[in-house]
């Protein structure tokens, strides 16, 4: 699925993706004292996801609109690619950044391919290119041809979602912004479209600035993860795994969950760590896939009550034991297993 | 010749040959009362034709001329705030006054004139208009607004391609009500001066030959409907999407 997805890719247009830069940006709103966000310094590599979370009140959705200025901030700067937001203009810039919010805000009175259309006519571009863009990416996101003519109250939310990403996907950006774009989706369908929002990523490969209060949806979709505390300070800004296994203070701790340490297991599978060689007194035991996250194969571990397993390959070839004693070594570590 | 008809008293009130051979009495006059459609036949030509003719020119220049100002002010209340409360309560002034006490204020200043007329249709549907069109610019939802200026719509192109063909509905609303409570208002302008299907009807209510205003004011009423139905019919050619169901 995904290969082919990867396939398509080639004619989709491999715009370069662009660095994002904020250096010491601050905001404040008229009429109140504490900074909604407060010296915000980070670095969004290009091509990269980048989840700004947080509790209510950190400022996670106002440093996003701050990159295509649906607000403007009132020190510091931003950088797309070296270039200021601030030496463009607005209409301009926000037509090269993809934008999708958690209301969708789909065009009620346009069909579906009119919506996806929207900033290609904008830009002036060809009637035929558009077309062919627009049921590139119906397809892409996983809605049939023939939904282009219907509209947007003809469809189901989670439908719905999916035009919001075509569409914002549809010039072409180098940037994305994302709003909550998945939290007013039931459980089954937000979790559907966080894979195929991570698919579409191989495939369109934009610098993401992705906000969510959902921790477990941070640690899911970004590459990085930006902890923002009340007042719109930056609490920590790493990876997934390093943020799991070492928060920087109690707040992070507290944000990221006790269960810190399992959740650190989800994020890796059997076949990305070091495994102990095949042994064969275990043949009669518990047989784990190798696609299974080390939180699941503990799980399983624990419920079997085995100390350990073997790991099969898809052909269920044995590739190696997985003990949890070793489970336990990683959990402890502070760096992640360089993949054997 | 002229002093003379000038100077006589008023006639007796002509009793209207209703359509019947010259000269001799018809069937409708013995049984007046009930209506009488050789009248109808032999008047459409002179009569009924002509003032609902100009009837509905009288309609369709009181409501395009109501409509421009309303949209404009409209416009402007959505942008600018301060604007809605004294335009509202002008357009909400004017609905009120009763309509004959209109026409007579404006006599002394535009006479027993089209203009007078005009004026005061024009006064009638500027609340309706001007209320139906600024609610439709307001009901548009937040997050589509978001949305367009996020895309980087410019102000004017959301307000072209996005805000306007959502008040649509709410726009052909008022025009719908606009548009049958001036042909219903326009029978009054006769009082002023002889024009419209009001015309027609006052002379019919100084007789006591019934045919001629019922059947003019059953003429105003099929128009206001037929109206009614062409702009429900526009609407719907106009806005496909808000018939679009999920198909069950």
């Amino acid at each position: 699925m995904a290969e082919a997805a990867r396939g398509r890719a080639g004619t989709a247009g491999a715009s370069a993706a662009a660095e994002i830069v904020f250096r010491g940006v601050t905001k404040y709103y008229a009429g109140r004292k504490v900074a909604a966000v407060k010296d915000l310094s980070l670095v969004v590599p290009a091509g990269e996801i980048c989840v700004l979370v947080g509790p209510s009140g950190a400022g996670k959705t106002t440093a996003m609109k701050l990159v295509n200025r649906l607000i403007d901030f009132d020190e510091g700067d931003i950088t797309i690619d070296g270039r200021s937001v601030r030496s463009l203009d607005a209409v301009e810039l926000r037509r090269g950044i993809g934008y999708v919010i958690q209301q969708i805000g789909l065009f009620p009175h346009m069909t579906i391919g009119d919506n996806v259309g929207v900033v290609p006519r904008l830009l002036g571009w060809p009637k035929k290119r558009i077309r062919e863009r627009t049921a590139e990416l119906i397809e892409l996101v996983g809605l049939e041809a023939a939904d282009s003519e219907r509209y947007p109250s003809q469809l189901s939310g989670g439908q719905r979602q999916r035009v919001g990403l075509a569409r914002a996907l549809a010039a072409d950006p180098k940037v994305m912004l994302m709003d909550e774009p998945f939290g007013a989706l039931d459980p089954i369908t937000r979790d559907r479209l966080q894979n195929e929002f991570l698919r579409l990523h191989e495939v369109e490969r934009k610098t993401v600035i992705f906000v969510t209060h959902d921790i477990d949806e941070a640690i899911k979709i970004g590459d990085r993860i930006a902890i923002l505390r009340e007042g719109g300070v930056l609490a920590q800004y790493d990876t997934p795994d390093a943020i799991l296994a070492a928060p920087a203070d109690d707040f992070v701790a507290r944000f990221v969950g006790t269960d810190r340490g399992l959740k650190r297991l989800a994020l890796r599978r059997l076949d990305e760590i070091e495994l102990d060689p095949a042994d064969a007194a275990y043949e009669a035991g518990l047989r784990l896939a190798a696609a299974t996250t080390l939180r699941d194969a503990l799980s399983q571990l624990l419920t079997a009550g085995d100390r350990q397993c073997l790991v099969v390959d898809a052909d269920g070839n044995a590739i190696g034991t997985l003990t949890i004693d070793h489970v336990s070594a990683l959990l402890s570590s502070r760096e992640p297993e360089a993949v054997s | 010749m002229n002093g003379l008809l000038l100077a006589a008293p008023p006639p007796p009130p002509v009793i209207p040959n209703f359509g019947g051979p010259p000269g001799g009495p018809h069937g409708c006059i013995a049984t007046n009362g009930t209506f009488c459609w050789d009248w109808v036949t032999a008047h459409w030509g002179d009569i009924l034709q002509p003032h609902l003719v100009e009837h509905l020119e009288l309609t369709l220049i009181a409501v395009g001329i109501g409509f421009v100002i309303a949209f404009v002010s409209a416009l402007l209340a959505h942008r600018r705030h301060w604007f809605e409360a004294p335009f509202g309560a002008f357009s909400a002034l004017l609905y009120t006054i009763p309509s004959l006490a209109l026409f007579q204020l404006l006599v002394p200043f535009t006479g027993l004139t089209v203009l007078t007329i005009e004026i005061a249709l024009v006064g009638y549907t500027l609340l309706i208009l001007f209320r139906n069109t600024l609610a439709g610019l307001r009901g548009v939802p937040t997050d589509v607004l978001e949305a367009a200026s996020g895309m980087g719509l410019t102000r004017r192109q959301r307000l072209t391609r996005v805000e306007l063909p959502l008040a649509l509905p709410s726009i052909m609303a008022g025009l719908r009500i606009a548009v049958v409570t001036t042909i219903s208002l326009a029978t009054v302008a006769a009082y002023i001066t002889p024009l419209g299907l009001g015309a027609p009807i006052f002379y019919g209510l100084q007789t006591n030959f019934t045919t001629e205003f019922v059947a003019t004011g059953a003429l105003a009423v099929l128009l206001a409907v037929a109206a009614d139905l062409l702009l429900v019919g526009v609407q719907r050619l106009l806005t496909p999407w808000s018939r679009a169901r999920r198909p069950a």
